[in-house]
């Protein structure tokens, strides 16, 4: 989230205070992002730094009125078209907790799988109760939300396929030595890769 | 309390011999008046003979179905398909509304054949169609229905009555996701003014409409999601992105 880009869209309108530039950041995006109004003033001293806004009146920080440059224009356009960085970090946590699970002498990955799954899906029915408890016109809140909701089910998605892919390969992980694999904390393994 | 619906160690086994298949092994689920449960399992899984199983449509090879009480294997064949009539409607993939009748004659069908009085029929038609937001397309055949319009018909003729149980088989069908969420919210309306709801899925998106989600693999019933907390838990994990 790039909170000085959203300051410029915002400032794209008109000028503004940085208190009222707090509240409609957050109304904007369905109040899923909070934003204190210290991280509103640090982000406008750097914007005037680099002369991406300008501050009319002086004084007090509350009293100035804040307005976007041409070169704060440019910036927010060349921003807009920007493509995020959509390569994966090199090491997915859940992967590699099934890639482990693979090698670990009589683990169940299906129930493995299973686990990271149902947490998975108890996160999104989260998400969804936000959509559901919203007016069906908060469009902000519902872009959040569903973005929110696609990445979550890409990851079932991928927990779906591996269990396939295990089931055609009738993989099983060879060893005498059960895994007492009813210890799992379904909760505590998949926290890292869903609240990210 | 009274389930509305209750499986109770239900097996389902399909040939015999070496061409054995278990559909579906000791199956429990139980659903009150109130509650929307959603059964998520990869196709071949046994969901949808759980669905068609709860609704009387199939019976199962041993164990028992109980809804709003009454254990189907008790009662007769014509008491089962007065139930099924009465209580039960039914939410299918490809909508199967009849071509040849207008929106409102589908909705009114299932009244009809229960023998409702012609005027009743059309009373509460009306009103599941108005439900669904539907009513000013009452007079269109199916064909003159967008897809998102046929399947708030599908779902008005599933609700129409005083039905206990509402079963739907992957309900949004090919509709986009935003449309499938439409028909999410509508059976969730619907099921939280005291119908019980079962919506088999293989999508996770859809399954997170429902209060309780079941998983099911290989025919078993294998995990359960447990009650999700409040949505602020999650405006607080927000903070400091």
């Amino acid at each position: 989230m790039s909170v000085p880009h959203a300051l410029l869209a915002l400032l794209s309108e008109s000028p503004k205070y940085g208190q009222r530039l707090q509240s409609e950041f957050e109304a904007k995006t369905g109040n899923v992002w909070p934003l204190n109004v210290g991280q509103v003033y640090t982000t406008l001293q750097r914007l005037e730094r680099d002369g991406l806004v300008a501050a009319d009146g002086g004084g007090e920080r509350a009293r100035k009125q804040y307005r976007i440059s041409p070169a704060g224009r440019r910036e927010l356009a060349n921003w807009l078209r920007t493509p995020p960085e959509l390569v994966p970090p090199p090491r997915d946590e859940l992967v590699i907790k099934v890639l482990v699970a693979l090698q670990v002498p009589g683990t169940n990955v299906h129930e493995i799988l299973q686990a990271h799954r149902r947490h998975v899906v108890e996160v999104m029915q989260r998400y969804t109760k936000v959509k559901a408890a919203a007016a069906e016109d908060d469009v902000p809140l519902a872009l959040v939300a569903d973005a929110e909701l696609f990445r979550l089910e890409a990851i079932v998605r991928w927990l779906d396929a591996a269990d396939v892919r295990l089931k055609q390969a009738q993989w099983t992980a060879t060893s005498p030595e059960a895994m007492p694999s009813p210890e799992i904390e379904p909760e505590a393994t998949a926290a890292t890769e869903v609240s990210q | 309390m009274t389930k509305t619906l209750e499986l109770r160690h239900i097996s389902k086994t399909y040939g015999s011999g070496a061409s054995e298949v278990h559909a579906l092994t000791e199956v429990d689920l139980s659903v009150e008046g109130g509650e929307l449960v959603a059964v998520m399992g990869p196709s071949g899984s046994g969901k949808s003979t759980l669905l068609t199983i709860a609704g009387s449509l199939e019976q199962p090879s041993s164990g028992q179905v109980l809804v709003d009480g009454v254990d189907l294997a008790n009662v007769s064949r014509s008491e089962q398909a007065r139930m099924r009539r009465r209580a039960i409607g039914y939410v299918f993939q490809d909508f199967n509304l009849l071509p040849g009748l207008t929106a409102f004659e589908n909705v009114t069908l299932p009244l009809e054949l229960d023998g409702a009085p012609a005027k009743v029929a059309k009373t509460s038609a009306k009103a599941a169609l108005a439900e669904l937001q539907v009513a000013q397309r009452a007079s269109r055949y199916p064909d003159e229905l967008s897809g998102g319009e046929r399947q708030r018909v599908a779902i008005a003729r599933a609700i129409v009555g005083k039905r206990k149980l509402l079963l739907a088989d992957e309900p949004t069908g090919a509709l986009d996701s935003v449309n499938g969420e439409a028909v999410m919210r509508l059976l969730r309306s619907a099921t939280h003014r005291g119908v019980a709801g079962v919506v088999v899925t293989h999508e996770a998106q859809l399954a997170s409409w429902a209060d309780r989600v079941v998983f099911i693999r290989d025919g078993h019933v294998v995990d359960q999601t447990v009650a999700p907390p409040g949505p602020e838990s999650l405006l607080a994990a927000g903070e400091g992105r």
